[in-house]
């Protein structure tokens, strides 16, 4: 089955004004056999407003073995956060 | 609803060589910092094989664990009662769903895991080979069975492996209602006439050792149970939960003026435990070899679905490639 019936990852946005959200994945035909589905999946008590689905192979992803490379340099620039600067305490709404 | 120690199924996988071996405790140090471990990951070719047999067969229990309860969908008593069926029926399918698709992010297809079911060579939760006979029995499996469950898949929540470990608190969250509507239909009986009652007790007397057993063999016969532990995929042995389960049951029976039918049960102050009499693994292991009530029916049932479903799934296909084809043509 699995080999006709391609793999979709599910998002779901769970509230109006909110991001859409992985939730999972599974199993079907086409696109739309894919939103119902999901439908039946993962929204039985009203977790969603909003669905996508995508086909599982068509996501590219970062290798686990280069996150190293790819976050670390992030780690030593503190002063990208505001708390890097001392300001004294009599100056406000800064 | 899960399902006796499933980790205690097949032979243990050798452990790592060489360099394999220096893999591995980083991998453990990455364990014991209660890092969770994601598909991608390197992960020890056992902790993979580990967890693609429990998850595939936790799957299986709840596919499994439609039949007996779907058993009473045209018969319940009320209309409500027919849609709370329904919907609990419907979760389980769910369950499975979101259990398959974690396992598959282990690289096993989910084709190959239907063919291990349907072919014998996978198991699944051996409770479910018990029949229901009896309205009363959909009260009690809610209680006892998904109350076991809950037991065990709560730990399972912080399971080491990240999908699994989500698919569980999805699917706990949800558990509790299939507890609770169990307990109210007991509830219900048990405030009945006289013959609601004793269909009340009789269901009880059925299921209360099998559901016992779901926590799976003692700790001095669980043979993996160290193993899973050390790889945080197990957090309590069997003999706790069990002990768990019994200490917060016992009272919601007598509650429902209900007699748990173990003559050595006895509660004991120095512990603060309930104890139960002695166990009947002669029972358990029979079943889950395949000679419980029901083996045979439930397989077939299964097989049934899935041959009388091929035309759908075949339709389907077709259906997505002419969609397809016609779409191209457009292009």
């Amino acid at each position: 089955m699995s080999n006709d019936w391609p793999l979709f990852e599910v998002f779901i946005r769970s509230r109006s004004g909110l991001e859409h959200k992985h939730v999972g994945s599974l199993h079907a035909a086409d696109a739309r056999m894919a939103i119902e589905h999901a439908r039946d999946v993962y929204t039985r008590r009203l977790e969603g407003v909003s669905m996508w689905v995508v086909r599982s192979a068509d996501i590219v992803a970062s290798d686990p073995g280069e996150a190293e490379a790819l976050f670390e340099p992030a780690r030593d620039k503190v002063y990208r956060h505001p708390t890097f600067y001392a300001i004294p305490e009599e100056v406000k709404n800064l | 609803m899960y399902t006796q120690a499933l980790d205690n199924e097949g032979k243990p996988l050798p452990a790592a060589v060489g360099e394999g071996q220096e893999r591995a405790a980083r991998f453990q140090a990455r364990i014991d910092a209660e890092e969770k471990i994601e598909p991608k990951d390197w992960m020890p070719e056992a902790y993979r094989q580990t967890l693609i047999r429990q998850i595939s067969q936790h799957a299986h229990s709840e596919i499994v664990g439609m039949l007996p309860e779907g058993n009473w969908i045209t018969r319940a008593p009320t209309l409500k009662r027919k849609a709370v069926l329904i919907a609990k029926v419907q979760d389980e399918g769910g369950h499975g769903m979101y259990l398959y698709s974690a396992a598959e992010t282990l690289g096993i297809e989910r084709d190959e895991m239907f063919r291990q079911l349907l072919s014998g060579a996978a198991k699944y939760s051996s409770i479910f080979n018990y029949p229901t006979l009896t309205w009363a029995d959909i009260g009690a499996i809610g209680w006892l069975v998904d109350g076991a469950a809950i037991m065990n898949q709560i730990p399972i929540c912080r399971c080491s492996y990240g999908p699994y470990a989500r698919a569980m608190v999805r699917i706990c969250k949800e558990e509790s209602f299939h507890q609770r509507q169990g307990f109210e239909i007991m509830l219900t009986l048990a405030r009945g006439s006289g013959e609601q009652r004793a269909m009340a007790q009789d269901a009880l007397d059925r299921w209360w050792w099998p559901a016992i057993m779901m926590f799976g063999p003692s700790d001095a016969d669980s043979k993996h149970t160290a193993q899973s532990m050390r790889w945080k995929i197990k957090r309590f042995s069997n003999d706790e939960l069990r002990q768990k389960f019994v200490d917060i049951t016992v009272p919601q029976a007598q509650f429902l003026g209900l007699s748990i039918p173990d003559p050595q049960l006895r509660w004991d102050e120095g512990t603060q435990h309930f104890f139960i009499g002695p166990i009947d693994w002669r029972e358990f292991h029979a079943v889950l070899k395949g000679n419980g009530p029901c083996n045979r029916e439930r397989l077939e049932a299964r097989r049934a679905a899935y041959e009388e479903g091929q035309w759908v799934r075949e339709a389907a296909a077709a259906h997505a490639a002419k969609e397809r084809d016609r779409a191209s043509q457009v292009a």
